[in-house]
């Protein structure tokens, strides 16, 4: 097991080195915009004396490197300024805005994986029939679509025509209060014992999940389909059935877990890529989360707020990365050792 | 009258049909490929009886691992018996119902497979593949620390120190020689009679591939088993078999006792490729057999041989030959085996 | 060569659904180029402002209905295609090779300090969730087309790197790597005629389905308000102006949404088609 621990913190240190590299182009960018910063958030009407002591206080005069020096320093007391569409401090926006979205990212990224697998079984169990043709058929659809496609088609159907499901309206229905312990919404229902109140906030996460985890169901199916195909044909397999072991047992065990491998690997990129869908699903489902919050900000210039909330994504994307990885070191043995080669 | 006669003529066949463990009749098999058929095999005959070391040669390509996959009813899923019979213990494999499949895989032959890098499983350690073909061999009732047993015996007896090791280890933890190993010990721990060895040792050193082969004849004569040994080398089959059969392009061209095939080659192309191998002595370099081995999926319509063959006549085109003993013991199939030089 | 050409195309027909995406794809080529000859109102392209036939549902007069301005939504969405195919090569044709070339230098000298440097850079921009960097240069630069393209093209060449680096990286173990080294052919020639004809048909196959993903990306941009601004049209900032009207005047959005798919599952479709045709895996 050691082994795993080494390569954890090696992963970690790595990471730490990604995070910075990805904190130095954001302050270049942040710093790139033509304009003057100072008098952007102070506006147009501020006397040129208040600017000027702006301009000291948050060291717009020094080298850029020595900027980069305060801001990084700033950030690792967990200070990323004042967003200038809120008026308040970005950390507080952050810590708001923040818990929604981590909800709808963990039901559309960690659910619709069982899904995946359980569709690439299907089709490479009934291998050209019909089952296989629906999904495969349907697949090139919906991969095509776009999530924020989808959800506009949600909010079309279950928003007007059939309005069986919440759409838009927030994360809970109005008469629930749940106390906000981690500010997953279901989570602390449940753990106040509402639950009532967990399956309705369930029900409004349903369809933006949905609408994110779609096209990547599809896609993961696809691919557990084509490794399972794959591997049944591969000479380890054929011993097992060779020596008689039946072949449900090689199936479910055998052939299942080296197939689901490669795509439990690409989940991290999946999540990434929820996150970014995020934006605009949050936005058409009114979602208070912090893609709808960073969506404001940057149609409205919010440097720091923009900038706070690239740099947190990018945290957690690296340590969803890790995550991802060591889920995969656990099923497969070969990954556990450092590529020496 | 012809009651008796017929009474004692079938008691003297069983009596020989005892010593008989595995009879092939008449093979004939097919693959379909890319919309065109392949017909690989055709017409194989062959026996392998009790305590015999049969080999198996033929250039790659000419069906000797498709034999032993058919033998053993794991042929891919493209792939058909046109025609013939595999008969083990007198049954044939064909047309046996899945509990007669399982125990004569389990109990009656286990094949070793070429690429002891791809026979077994890489996410799952060698214990647990192990002990699960134990399992269904044994009994699925015998306790695990039995089957541990057994398996560390085995290992043991394939001259691998320290089996526990073995046993937590996964398979890309150990070299070629050990893997290969590994599969042997899988194979002979359940107490099979007939071990398929297809190609053993091909894909190692030679000095390795050497000790495999060394290992193998050692346990056939310790444990009285019976061997099917598949190779493209003279030489291996030379060492390490009584009876031969020399395979061309999905036929079997001359059979017979090792030691009367390889002095007295009978089929132009057993003399050919008698002519292949490098000597000492005599003229110095070895020739190579001109032409090609035939498409499969338009095969010659009568002997495979013909088109390449220096003595083929017009019969040899147009009609198979048929297995004619041209001393006891001794078949070939060519019409002309007696005018080979 | 030209057997060559014959055999290519016969894998490729195998499947009929390829040729269906080949099919979408070349018309949506060809409409991009010729798109405002066809149209029924070429000049409802640009900015025309007709309020008394606005907000009509599709007739015969206008197959797709007009918006609120009472442009034809047929004829934007035609006329769309141009700056939508653009994106999509620009994007393709710069970050492919720019990619390509950095994945490849750093997995032929896997190991080595440069492979680190150019590795661990090619992390940190993916280490961004994808949208959010896209978004946040096409809106620190000034939201225009030229600026969305170049978004999407900084964030799209480290999949090439990646892709590249793999398929180098165990090529540069192959013997006639290695050959070419020992009669000292130099870097230039070793990636161009040893690695690149290897690499050639993942990449190949990657680009076809990208298209598709670029084109998604740039229609998620102008839903965002990024990205050619009005009055010129585009799909996704069709789509989210018309979102307002739901579900009243539902063909403001459904039937840009409904081109996106089309068009996408188009290159989806064609990738597939190659993949099958150069025998890559499905990936």
């Amino acid at each position: 097991m050691s082994s795993l621990v080494k390569t954890i913190v090696k992963r970690l240190a790595w990471a730490i080195v990604v995070l910075i590299g990805l904190s130095i182009i954001i302050f270049c960018l942040m710093r790139v915009i033509p304009g003057d910063p100072a008098r952007m958030a102070l506006g147009p009407t501020a006397p040129e004396e208040i600017v000027e002591l702006y301009r000291e206080r948050m060291h717009f005069n020094e080298p850029l490197p020595v900027q980069y020096l305060y801001w990084l320093n700033d950030v690792a007391h967990g200070d990323f300024g004042q967003s200038t569409v809120t008026n308040r401090p970005v950390t507080a926006d952050i810590a708001e805005f923040l818990p929604a979205t981590l909800e709808l990212v963990i039901w559309a990224g960690i659910p619709p994986i069982f899904f995946s697998l359980l569709l690439g079984v299907i089709g490479a169990m009934y291998k050209n029939k019909w089952p296989d043709y629906l999904i495969r058929f349907s697949s090139y659809i919906i991969i095509a679509t776009p999530a924020f496609v989808w959800a506009v088609i949600f909010l079309l159907i279950f928003g007007y025509w059939l309005p069986i499901l919440p759409s838009i309206g927030g994360r809970i229905s109005m008469g629930f209060t749940v106390p906000p312990v981690t500010g997953l919404t279901v989570l602390d229902a449940l753990l106040d014992g509402q639950g009532a109140a967990a399956w309705d906030a369930f029900l409004h996460l349903f369809l933006p999940a949905l609408a994110l985890s779609l096209s990547h169901i599809m896609q993961e199916a696809r691919l557990t389909r084509s490794y399972m195909l794959e591997n049944s044909a591969k000479d380890y397999i054929i011993m097992m059935t060779s020596q008689g072991v039946p072949k449900g047992l090689i199936n479910r065990k055998f052939l299942l877990k080296p197939s689901i491998i490669p795509t439990v690997s690409i989940m991290g990129l999946d999540i990434a890529a929820i996150f970014g869908n995020a934006f605009l699903v949050e936005t058409i489902f009114n979602w208070p989360g912090i893609s709808r919050y960073c969506m404001k900000a940057i149609l409205g210039k919010d440097i720091n707020a923009v900038c706070g909330v690239v740099l947190l994504l990018g945290v957690v994307f690296v340590l969803t990365n890790m995550i991802v990885d060591i889920v995969v070191m656990i099923l497969d043995p070969r990954m556990r050792q450092s590529r020496s080669k | 009258m012809d009651n008796t006669i017929d009474i004692s003529l079938a008691n003297q066949q069983t009596a020989a049909n005892d010593a008989v463990l595995l009879e092939v009749k008449d093979l004939s098999a097919s693959f379909d490929v890319y919309g065109s058929t392949s017909h690989v095999l055709d017409g194989i005959s062959f026996t392998v009886e009790k305590g015999q070391r049969v080999g198996l040669v033929g250039e790659s390509g000419c069906g000797k691992t498709t034999t032993l996959k058919a033998i053993l009813n794991v042929l891919a899923k493209n792939g058909r018996v046109d025609h013939g019979a595999v008969l083990f213990e007198g049954r044939d494999v064909f047309q046996m119902d899945s509990n007669e499949l399982a125990e004569m895989r389990r109990h009656g032959a286990g094949m070793i497979f070429q690429d002891p890098s791809s026979a077994l499983n890489p996410v799952f350690s060698v214990e647990t593949q192990f002990l699960t073909a134990l399992k269904y061999a044994y009994g699925v009732g015998t306790p695990k620390q039995e089957l541990r047993d057994i398996a560390i015996e085995a290992l043991n007896n394939v001259m691998l120190p320290d089996p526990e090791r073995i046993l937590k280890s996964f398979p890309f933890q150990l070299s070629g020689g050990m893997k290969q190993r590994v599969c042997i010990a899988i194979t002979i721990a359940a107490g099979r009679q007939l071990l398929l060895a297809d190609e053993p040792g091909t894909s190692l050193d030679v000095t390795i591939q050497d000790q495999i082969l060394r290992l193998i004849n050692k346990l056939v004569e310790e444990k009285d088993l019976s061997v099917i040994m598949v190779s493209h080398s003279l030489g291996v089959i030379r060492e390490s078999t009584s009876h031969v059969n020399i395979m061309y392009a999905g036929t079997v061209v001359e059979s017979g006792l090792t030691t009367d095939v390889f002095q007295n080659p009978r089929h132009p192309y057993t003399v050919a490729l008698m002519a292949c191998l490098p000597k000492l002595t005599g003229a110095g370099i070895a020739k190579g057999i001109p032409g090609r081995v035939p498409d499969y999926s338009k095969p010659p319509k009568g002997c495979r041989f013909a088109p390449r063959c220096p003595y083929a006549k017009e019969i040899c085109h147009n009609e198979k030959p048929a297995r004619t003993e041209i001393s006891p013991g001794h078949w070939v199939s060519c019409y002309f085996a007696n005018e080979v030089i | 060569m030209v057997n060559n050409a014959k055999r290519y195309w016969l894998k490729f027909s195998e499947s009929k659904i390829s040729v269906l995406g080949l099919a979408i794809v070349i018309a949506f080529i060809v409409l991009a180029f010729i798109g405002k000859y066809v149209v029924p109102y070429p000049e409802h392209i640009g900015s025309f402002v007709d309020f008394n036939n606005a907000s009509l549902a599709p007739s015969s007069a206008h197959i797709f209905g007009t918006d609120v301005m009472g442009r034809d939504i047929f004829s934007r969405i035609i006329g769309s295609f141009r700056n939508t195919l653009l994106m999509g090569v620009i994007v393709l044709i710069i970050s492919a090779p720019v990619g390509f070339m950095i994945g490849v230098i750093a997995g032929y000298n896997k190991g080595k300090l440069i492979d680190t440097i150019l590795m661990r850079v090619t992390d940190i921009f993916l280490a961004i969730p994808p949208l959010v960097l896209a978004m946040a240069i096409a809106s620190i630069l000034e939201p225009n087309l030229t600026n969305s393209m170049l978004a999407v093209t900084v964030m799209w060449w480290p999949w090439y790197a990646r892709l590249s680096y793999g398929i180098a990286s165990s090529l540069r173990t192959e013997n006639y790597v290695i050959y070419a080294e020992l009669t000292g052919a130099r870097l230039p020639h070793i990636i161009f005629k040893e690695i690149l004809p290897n690499c050639l048909s993942a990449v190949l196959t990657k680009m076809t389905l990208d298209m598709g993903y670029v084109i998604i990306m740039g229609a998620t941009l102008s839903y965002a308000g990024l990205g050619e601004q009005a009055p010129a049209p585009a799909l996704g900032s069709m789509i989210s102006q018309g979102v307002k009207y739901m579900p009243d005047q539902w063909w403001f959005t459904i039937f840009p949404a409904l081109t996106i798919i089309v068009i996408v599952l188009g290159f989806n479709l064609m990738g597939d088609g190659i993949s099958n045709m150069l025998g890559t895996e499905e990936s």
